[in-house]
């Protein structure tokens, strides 16, 4: 798999980490139920198909990305930074 | 037909005309009492306990494409009872000990074979969590040895004592763990249970569940409507998609698990072993090909196959550890997908639907499972109980975080397993 970087351009699967589904964004406010935080950190669509994930370029510029990825093809369509995006950590 | 050794005399007389389907092919019924989604391991299994240690009657197994044909079919056969936290432990215990019995609970030859597990390590701390573990399964009543360096060169002369990167201190030796022949669980379990008279329904997928007042009234298949009170849910890799026809979110990310297979070889590893400081695990198959895995590629996939990045470190972990392994030419390789829970653990427990029974989140850890998950989700499923050995197995101890079970103590979050 290749991620299309914006800052670097197309790189290695090697370079990245994962972190997960962009449920990771939407971090609960710290006094949210605790519901809120159990979705946010355990719960997860899991789709078959279209999906947006987190990725760390570790070995590259060391942004995060918001990759367009499909579960089921490995196909990625794109990938931006989510600088700016709500509630990035 | 009871399979003997006097059966495969006598068909062997008679030119083997007389060997029958080891299963009905059954048109799935209107109603059924319980029906059990999913027709891989745990599933079948799961038919055949309620079955057989409940005496109940009227079951279906619902498969969308043709029995065991899931990760049951294409898991690297490991089984064993080397699990260290309170839950697990009890847990796999028990799951070994239904292995041990297995072939004649359901006459048919898995090929089990305890040919031992050692799990290596490689420093003074992985040698005290070793003995620890260890201890661990001694106190639960299963067994554990505690090699040093020379006991693991007498067990295993191939492996590369000199490197000096990550030296071999020894290894956690569990005599009864060891392999089976993966597809024959499920057509073991598959046949005993069709004997019992459970339907297993073939080529039916399942396109909605009924819920009417918060209860489970049946399911909407490829093949047609069918009611039931109980549904029981065990499709590890599709679990998120199932339980979302309830209207579920579960605790689960479906990830890929590659795992290859070498040209067959005569043998040269008898036993199953793990390598502690890369992950790489191995053993040698009964028609001689060497079976071998390593970690996730961590990230979500239904892909069921892999990319090359974690093929080359599992592939250059193994070289670390035997270099003889180098001659052997891959023959395949492919990937499975995982039901990763957030702490490791799978779960067996009731759902917020009335009638509605959820097995999964198995992890990369469910073959060795079959027994046990079969065995406990029945209980659950016949008597609305947990199994005393999965009582742990419970789907709130994610909302609460009271009874996580972290076997590898790194946090209860997606993606650390």
């Amino acid at each position: 798999m290749h991620i299309p970087c914006p800052l670097c351009g197309p790189r290695d699967l090697r370079e990245f980490t994962y972190k997960g589904h962009d449920t990771y964004l939407y971090r609960p406010a710290p006094d949210a139920p605790p519901d809120a935080w159990n979705a946010y950190l355990h719960l997860r669509d899991n789709p078959a198909g279209a999906t947006r994930d987190l990725w760390y370029h570790g070995a590259g510029c060391g942004a995060w990305l918001i990759v367009d990825r499909d579960t089921v093809t490995h196909q990625i369509s794109g990938a931006a930074l989510t600088r700016g995006l709500r509630n990035a950590d | 037909m009871r399979y003997s050794g006097w059966q495969v005399l006598a068909q062997g007389i008679l030119g083997n005309r007389g060997w029958g389907p080891a299963w009905r092919d059954p048109a799935p019924k209107p109603a059924y009492d319980i029906v059990i989604i999913g027709g891989g391991g745990h599933g079948l299994a799961t038919a055949f306990y309620l079955a057989k240690e409940h005496g109940l009657q009227n079951i279906a197994v619902l498969e969308k494409g043709y029995l065991g044909g899931g990760n049951v079919g294409r898991n690297t056969t490991i089984v064993r009872a080397n699990y260290g936290l309170p839950g697990n432990s009890e847990f796999y215990s028990h799951s070994l000990k239904l292995w041990e019995g297995m072939e004649r609970d359901l006459n048919y030859n898995v090929m089990h074979s305890q040919r031992g597990v050692i799990n290596l390590f490689h420093s003074d701390g992985q040698r005290d969590a070793a003995a620890r573990r260890g201890n661990a399964m001694i106190n639960q009543g299963d067994d554990a040895i505690l090699l040093d360096r020379e006991g693991c060169r007498n067990l295993l002369p191939y492996l590369d004592y000199d490197q000096t990167r990550f030296p071999i201190y020894g290894g956690l030796y569990h005599p009864r763990g060891g392999t089976a022949r993966h597809d024959a669980v499920a057509w073991g379990y598959a046949r005993a249970a069709d004997r019992r008279g459970v339907d297993l329904i073939q080529n039916c997928e399942v396109t909605g569940i009924d819920i009417a007042g918060g209860r489970v009234t049946g399911v909407q298949t490829t093949r047609g409507a069918i009611r039931t009170k109980k549904l029981g849910i065990v499709v590890a890799g599709r679990s998120s998609q199932v339980a979302a026809m309830a209207g579920l979110r579960l605790p689960i990310e479906s990830h890929i698990l590659q795992a290859f297979v070498t040209e067959g070889l005569k043998p040269v590893i008898d036993h199953v072993v793990t390598y502690g400081m890369g992950h790489f695990y191995i053993s040698q198959s009964d028609k001689g090909g060497l079976v071998f895995g390593g970690d996730l590629d961590f990230y979500a996939s239904y892909a069921a196959r892999g990319n090359l990045p974690m093929a080359e470190h599992v592939v250059e972990a193994g070289m670390t550890l035997m270099p003889m392994i180098g001659k052997a030419r891959m023959l395949r390789s492919w990937g499975g997908i995982m039901d990763m829970s957030p702490d490791g653990s799978p779960i067996i427990d009731r759902s917020p639907v009335e009638g509605l029974y959820l097995n999964c989140g198995w992890c990369y850890g469910g073959f060795k499972a079959v027994p046990g998950s079969g065995h406990a989700f029945a209980h659950l499923i016949a008597t609305d109980r947990p199994h005393e050995a999965a009582a742990r197995f419970r789907l709130d101890r994610f909302a609460t975080g009271h009874g996580l079970m972290d076997e590898e103590g790194t946090g209860s979050q997606h993606n650390l397993h």
